[in-house]
């Protein structure tokens, strides 16, 4: 924003006053992120620059935290490299075994959010849909109501999902879903539907719907009509509400610490207990990881953000 | 029309017509008014079928287990389900009528049979909720009465404890034989039951609740207000440049909001904490003493400084999209009419971004209303939040129904927030990223 040719000399002042204070807090937006990446690095067991790592030296760098990733929880860390040595990690370092419980769960309760999400989404967008602000109300409330209150109700029902059926003077046997990887993966589909539900139906505003009438016109079945014309135009948002909701089950640990069991430690979970037990700068490496995944989501992100936009016909911003 | 896509195109192609009775008809001499009908009945259920899958899942898996919760807190079966002699004295005799030799004889005769179930500790805990301190009571009076008892039941009792007689027991006792009760919701609010059953103030040790509710309340007020101040300069910057350069710097925004939640929270436990980044930054300008290192983690600050970098996004966003829609030449003309700069910004500008503004600042508000992670890692004592409190109840002291009173008025809360929202803003219009 250019400063108009008839500005006074103060208001040049102010704005590069106001230009300052915009630096500044951007600055407190990324710094905090940006400085974990470094002191990941650091060769001593503290939070802070060495002095070695100020004048630049070599020898205040190491990769002893990530190592450090793969050794921890291993049964027998220094036992020479080899293939025994990296299936030791894959079958016993806890940070490893965080990653394949994650991926596991983020993965399935992807699937499940992106597609009973988007077909809701084609329903909600359609004009006739009937109560469709209250069933909307409903179908968001997850994103809205605090992760501590949905945790505390489901591990009451995932302890034991029979239990409403004894409101009405039922009294079956059942197992229990907590503790089990279905029981986590139905919490995190849950807490990901808002966000491609959000997504998806933004993509379905600037849809024409005059293109499935064609397409109707022209022979195709309502089936051809939905996968040749329907699809290829939302799959950009059906895409970033699948990330958004992949990333929200990859970053949740409130439903995880109360209805997981000690087979469904993810990641964060991990995190949770480095943090509040022994922190280590294991964790700053952990979260560099973290870092640069989200910079590759964000930029996925980004990028199909534009192809629909393009593909609607809209100017792309 | 069995097969048509469009009803409403084929009723208006083959139309036809006027019978003799002036109604108008389809090509296939139904009424159009029950053709048209029909077909939008039709075109209702189909739209209805879609998202049937996903409303079902969600009231199976969240509106159930929240259903679940809210009958938790009025659930009251510790005491009623293990004791069920004393509980039906209670229930046949009013308020006020002292324990008779028939009450000592249900309570001995329920005590005994607990004992022998190895129920007595549930029943000493529901108890203990209420009156700290007489769990023991219950647990070694179940020890001696396996040995056996004889009436009079009351100086049997008596001679193990002479607590028996305390009438604030029988009245705790009483408040616990019903099968559901409100007094986990009277407890939320600091009030507890006299012996007279009035509901008065609890003790002043025991009142935290109301003071975490107010404190809940206004943190989330400070760091709205923190996530306004700093988020009002970014969008408007965000929204006056040109789309090139603000997409360059909407990525510095974007990016915190993609970053997992713990590992912003883990960035500022390192920058805050007293041998961090911050406190040596400044020692090393001389700003601060190498011995008066700031205490600025484990505490409110802490939990301010975190909550508000984490939901700045939310506020810069939706400020964004309206401060985009608004026409620089309103401010242009203003300026043109004699208006000094900060009279056009405060008359012309600022009135035009409320939409955003209050859209914003609910949504930061209704986030950080519930916020547990946060306070938990960073918050110490003084930084924690009503929701650090329901995971206490649920983790630690295992008072369940507590919890889920607890978590019942903040749900309520938030829910009459979330309406405003709605209202205000609409759930449509919220946008990610």
């Amino acid at each position: 924003m250019a400063l108009p040719t008839y500005a006074s000399p103060l208001e040049k002042v102010w704005h590069y006053a106001y230009l300052a204070l915009c630096a500044a807090i951007f600055f407190f937006l990324i710094a905090p992120i940006v400085v974990v990446i470094p002191l990941s690095f650091n060769a001593e067991p503290y939070f802070t620059f060495t002095d070695k790592m100020l004048s630049f030296d070599p020898e205040g760098y190491s990769l002893r935290w990530y190592r450090s990733l793969l050794t921890f929880g291993m049964a027998n860390p220094d036992a020479p490299g080899g293939l025994s040595w990296w299936a030791d990690a894959w079958q016993n370092a806890k940070w490893v075994k965080a990653a394949k419980s994650s991926i596991i769960i983020g993965f399935f309760s992807t699937i499940l959010a992106t597609v009973l999400g988007t077909l809701a989404a084609l329903g909600l967008s359609r004009p006739e849909m009937p109560f469709r602000r209250i069933i909307m109300a409903v179908l968001i409330s997850p994103m809205i109501v605090p992760i501590i209150i949905t945790a505390t109700g489901m591990f009451f029902f995932y302890s034991n999902p029979c239990e409403p059926l004894t409101w009405i003077g039922l009294n079956p046997e059942c197992g229990r879903l907590a503790g089990t990887y279905l029981g986590v993966i139905l919490a995190h589909a849950t807490l990901g539907i808002p966000f491609v539900i959000i997504t998806v139906t933004a993509t379905l505003i600037g849809f024409d719907q005059s293109l499935n009438r064609a397409a109707a016109s022209l022979g195709a079945n309502p089936r051809t009509t939905f996968f040749r014309i329907t699809m290829p135009l939302i799959l950009p948002g059906v895409i970033s509400g699948a990330l958004f909701a992949f990333v929200t089950s990859f970053d949740e640990v409130v439903a995880v610490l109360f209805i997981a069991g000690p087979d469904q430690q993810t990641i964060p979970r991990q995190m949770w207990n480095g943090i509040r037990e022994q922190i280590s700068p294991a964790i700053l490496a952990v979260a560099t990881l973290l870092v640069i995944f989200s910079i590759a989501l964000l930029t996925t992100v980004e990028l199909l953000r534009r192809r629909s936009e393009r593909l609607r016909g809209l100017t792309p911003s | 029309m069995p097969n048509a896509i469009d009803p409403h195109a084929a009723i208006v192609t083959e139309a036809g017509g006027l019978d003799q009775g002036g109604t108008l008809r389809t090509a296939d001499g139904q009424p159009l008014k029950a053709a048209l009908a029909r077909s939008s009945r039709r075109a209702r259920r189909r739209a209805f079928l879609l998202v049937l899958p996903l409303l079902l899942f969600v009231l199976l898996t969240f509106v159930l287990p929240i259903g679940q919760m809210l009958q938790r807190s009025v659930k009251n079966d510790g005491f009623s389900a293990n004791m069920p002699q004393i509980s039906a004295w209670f229930a046949a005799n009013p308020r006020g009528t002292p324990p008779d030799e028939a009450a000592w004889a249900a309570l001995a005769g329920d005590l005994q049979a607990a004992a022998e179930a190895r129920t007595i500790g549930v029943v000493g805990t529901r108890v203990n909720y209420d009156m700290p301190g007489t769990r023991s009571l219950f647990t070694s009076a179940g020890r001696q009465i396996r040995r056996g008892i004889e009436p009079p039941y009351r100086e049997a009792l008596l001679a193990m404890d002479e607590d028996w007689a305390d009438p604030k027991l029988w009245s705790v006792m009483r408040e616990a034989s019903s099968a559901y009760t409100a007094n986990f919701y009277l407890a939320a609010l600091d009030r507890t039951r006299d012996d007279a059953g009035n509901i008065v103030q609890a003790p002043e040790q025991q009142r935290i609740y109301v003071t975490l509710f107010q404190r809940t309340f206004w943190l989330s007020l400070v760091i709205t207000a923190t996530t306004f101040l700093l988020g009002f300069p970014i969008a408007h910057l965000l929204a006056t440049l040109p789309m090139r350069k603000s997409n360059l710097l909407m990525i510095l925004v974007l990016l915190p909001f993609w970053t997992s939640l713990l590992v912003r929270t883990t960035a500022w436990m390192v920058l805050l904490q007293q041998q961090g980044v911050v406190n040596d930054i400044l020692v090393w300008l001389g700003v601060i003493g190498n011995n008066q290192r700031l205490q600025m983690i484990f505490n409110q600050t802490g939990t301010i400084i975190a909550m508000t970098h984490i939901l700045l996004p939310f506020m810069i966003l939706p400020l964004y999209s309206v401060m985009r829609t608004i026409n620089p030449s309103y401010v242009r003309a203003a300026r043109s009419l004699g208006a000094t700069s900060w009279t056009a910004f405060r008359r012309i500008y600022f009135p035009q971004t409320l939409p955003g503004l209050g859209a914003g600042a609910l949504l930061v508000f209704i986030l950080a209303v519930g916020y547990y992670i946060t306070p938990a890692l960073v918050g110490g004592s003084s930084g924690q939040l009503i929701s650090n409190l329901i995971a206490m109840h649920m983790t630690q002291t295992l008072n369940w129904s507590m919890a889920a009173a607890l978590a019942t008025l903040l749900l309520v809360g938030v829910l009459i927030l979330y309406w405003v929202y709605d209202r205000l803003v609409g759930i449509d219009n919220l946008k990610l990223g």
